[in-house]
C-alpha cells in the first residue's frame, strides 16, 4: 500500500504542502512539528487554512509572522506562561489575518463529522456566546427528537488537506506510532492526508506486539513521513523532550519588533539547513 | 502574609469546595487550582480522581483531546475552573480580548473549551488573581461563554462562585448576580467595592474569609509539595521557599 519512498528528506515534505491547503496542526502538546513550521516557511508557503486541533501556539504565531497564513481556524493561540503571542497579537490588530474562532469540542466535533463522512455533527453548550454569533459556519437548529424548544448548535465537517504533526517513530511500512495521542488519530482520520515527522524509524513493524499496535496510526491515512529528530524543539515533546525555556524567551525578547522577528527568521528558520 | 502564604491560602480555600467531588479537572495553566484538587485528593481523598490537562503524569485521558469534553457532557466531571480576561457581574467571561471583535486589542488566546464547559460541568469556579476595575467589570466585551442563559436551553452546569485575591463571591442563578461571602485577610469590604467593577450584593458585616487550616497547610507544604513541583515547577518554587523564613518569588 504504502513504501520506503513515503519516507522524504524534510524539505521534499514541506515542499509537497501547497499553498492555500487547509492544514490541521495539534496543539503544543501533543506533538506540533516545529522542524516542518520552518520546512515551510524556507520554502515560503503562502495563504495556508491553518486548523488549531484544538489549539495552536508557536506554530501558528510563526507562520503568522512569516506570512504564510490567510485563515487561523481555532480555539486558541497560545504560548502559556510566555504571554502573549506577538506576530498574532499585531496580525489581529492589523486585520491581516482572517480568524474563525471557535471552541475546543467544536474543532473535534468538526473532525468527527469528516471522519464519519457526515456533514455536521450537533453538540450542546456554545448557545449565548459571542463566538456563536461571529462563526461563519455554525448553524443552531431545533433537535428534531425533542417536543419542546430544544435548540442545538450544528457543527459542519471540517475536512482538512492534511494533517501535520510530529511523533515518536515510524516504520518502513509507512506506520506511525503515536501513542495515546488519539486526537491525532481524529485529526489524520478527518484529513485527506497525513504529513508526520519523526524523532526515528523502527526497522521492525509497529505492528509486531499488540502493546504498540494499540498506539498506531496505520500507513493507510500517512502521505509523507520525515525523519527531525527532536523535531518538536523548541516545544516540549510528550514522549522526551523538555521545551526550550531559555530559546523560548529569546523568541518573545526577538519577536516583540518586526525587524527582531525578521532577525530570528533569519537565525533560526532560514538558517536552520546550514547549522543542521 | 507573605505573597507565598496568600497563594496557600487560596489553595486551601479552593481545596475545600472540591471535597464534595468526585472528578475535578483542571487547565494546564492554573497552578492554584491545580494545586488545591492535587491537596483535596491528598487530605481527604475525595475529589477520587483529578486531572491536569496538559500534563502527561497527571493526566489519566487514554481517549485523546476530546474525551474531557466527552467526560463533562456525560457529567462525568463534577468541577472546573475558568477565568477569563474581564468578567462581569452576570458571570459572563472574556478569553478573547478587548475592543470590537475581531479586531481586538490586545487580543488574548481565544475562548477554549470554556463555551462548552460552562454549560455541563456543575461546579465551575472562576478563579482569577487579580481584583480590579480592569477584571471584575459592569459587561464583557466580547462574551466567550455567557453566566446563565434561558429557561428552554440546555443548560447542566454553570457558575458556583468567583475566587480572587481579595475576596471569595456565591452567584446566585436566580438573581442573576454575585453575593460576597468573605473578604481575605489583606482585604476589606471597602477595597473590594473600590476595585470591583460590578454590581453585588453583600452585607456590611460581611465576614473574614477563614484562615486556612494548620493541619491542612501541613499536608499541602509536607504531601502535596512535590507533585505541585512536577505539574507547575515555576510555580513550586515561588510558594515553597528552599530556604524557610526567605520570601522567594520568582
Amino acid at each position: 500500500m504504502s513504501s520506503p519512498t513515503n519516507i522524504t528528506p524534510i524539505d521534499e515534505l514541506a515542499g509537497a504542502v501547497p499553498d492555500g491547503a487547509k492544514v490541521a496542526v495539534p496543539a503544543d502538546y501533543a506533538g506540533v512539528s516545529m522542524a516542518a513550521t520552518r520546512a515551510l516557511i524556507r520554502r515560503r508557503v503562502r495563504s495556508l487554512h491553518l486548523v488549531g486541533v484544538p489549539t495552536s501556539g508557536l506554530q501558528a504565531e510563526l507562520l503568522i509572522g512569516a506570512g504564510c497564513v490567510t485563515t487561523l481556524e481555532s480555539s486558541a493561540l497560545t504560548l502559556g506562561e510566555y504571554g502573549p503571542a506577538p506576530r498574532f497579537t499585531k496580525a489581529v490588530r492589523d486585520g491581516s489575518i482572517r480568524l474563525i474562532d471557535a471552541t475546543c469540542p467544536a474543532i473535534h466535533a468538526g473532525l468527527q463529522a469528516s471522519q464519519k463522512g457526515t456533514p455536521f455533527i450537533p453538540l450542546r453548550g456554545i448557545l449565548g456566546s459571542d463566538i456563536l454569533k461571529n462563526h461563519p459556519d455554525w448553524k443552531v437548529i431545533q433537535n428534531p427528537f425533542a417536543e419542546d424548544d430544544d435548540p442545538i448548535v450544528a457543527i459542519p465537517a471540517i475536512r482538512p488537506d492534511i494533517a501535520l504533526f510530529h511523533a515518536p517513530l515510524a516504520d518502513r511500512d509507512g506506520n506511525v506510532w503515536l501513542g495515546r495521542k488519539r486526537e491525532l488519530v481524529n485529526m489524520t482520520h478527518a484529513s485527506k492526508t497525513a504529513f508526520v515527522t519523526v524523532d526515528a524509524i523502527s526497522e521492525t513493524s509497529l505492528f509486531e506486539t499488540e502493546e504498540m499496535a494499540a498506539g498506531v496510526l496505520p500507513a493507510l491515512y500517512v502521505g509523507k513521513i520525515a525523519v527531525a529528530p527532536n523535531g518538536s524543539w523548541p516545544l516540549p515533546f510528550w514522549n522526551g523532550a523538555q521545551g526550550d525555556d531559555s530559546h523560548m524567551r529569546r523568541y518573545m525578547e526577538m519577536a516583540a519588533s518586526d525587524s527582531g522577528f525578521e532577525d530570528y527568521l533569519e537565525q533560526f528558520v532560514f538558517g536552520e539547513s546550514a547549522m543542521a | 502574609m507573605t505573597v507565598a502564604d496568600e497563594k496557600k491560602a487560596l489553595i486551601c480555600l479552593i481545596a475545600g469546595l472540591l471535597r464534595d467531588c468526585n472528578h475535578v479537572a483542571v487547565g494546564a495553566a492554573s497552578p492554584i487550582p491545580g494545586a488545591a484538587a492535587l491537596l483535596a485528593k491528598a487530605a481527604w481523598g475525595s475529589p477520587k480522581h483529578v486531572n491536569i490537562l496538559g500534563s502527561v503524569a497527571n493526566n489519566f485521558f487514554t481517549g485523546g483531546g476530546g474525551e474531557l469534553f466527552d467526560c463533562a457532557a456525560q457529567g462525568r466531571i463534577d468541577a472546573f475552573f475558568l477565568g477569563g480576561g474581564q468578567i462581569d457581574g452576570k458571570a459572563n467571561i472574556n478569553l478573547m480580548g478587548l475592543g470590537d471583535y475581531p479586531k481586538s486589542s490586545p487580543r488574548w488566546p481565544g475562548t477554549f473549551g470554556s463555551a462548552y464547559l460552562y454549560f455541563l460541568i456543575p461546579k465551575v469556579i472562576l478563579f482569577r488573581e487579580e481584583h480590579s476595575r480592569r477584571t471584575l467589570v459592569e459587561k464583557v466585551d466580547f462574551i466567550s461563554a455567557p453566566g446563565t442563559s434561558a429557561d428552554h436551553i440546555y443548560r447542566k452546569g454553570g457558575p458556583f462562585g468567583l475566587i480572587t485575591s481579595k475576596a471569595f463571591f456565591r452567584f446566585d442563578k436566580d438573581k442573576e448576580r454575585f453575593r460576597l461571602v468573605s473578604v481575605h485577610p489583606t482585604s476589606s469590604l471597602e477595597d473590594i467595592l473600590d476595585n470591583t467593577g460590578f454590581h453585588f450584593d453583600y452585607s456590611e458585616d460581611t465576614p473574614e474569609t477563614p484562615s486556612p487550616d494548620p493541619e491542612l497547610l501541613a499536608i499541602l507544604d509536607r504531601d502535596v509539595r512535590q507533585k505541585v513541583a512536577e505539574v507547575y515547577p515555576n510555580f513550586a518554587d515561588a510558594i515553597f521557599p528552599m530556604t524557610s523564613g526567605v520570601e522567594h518569588v520568582k
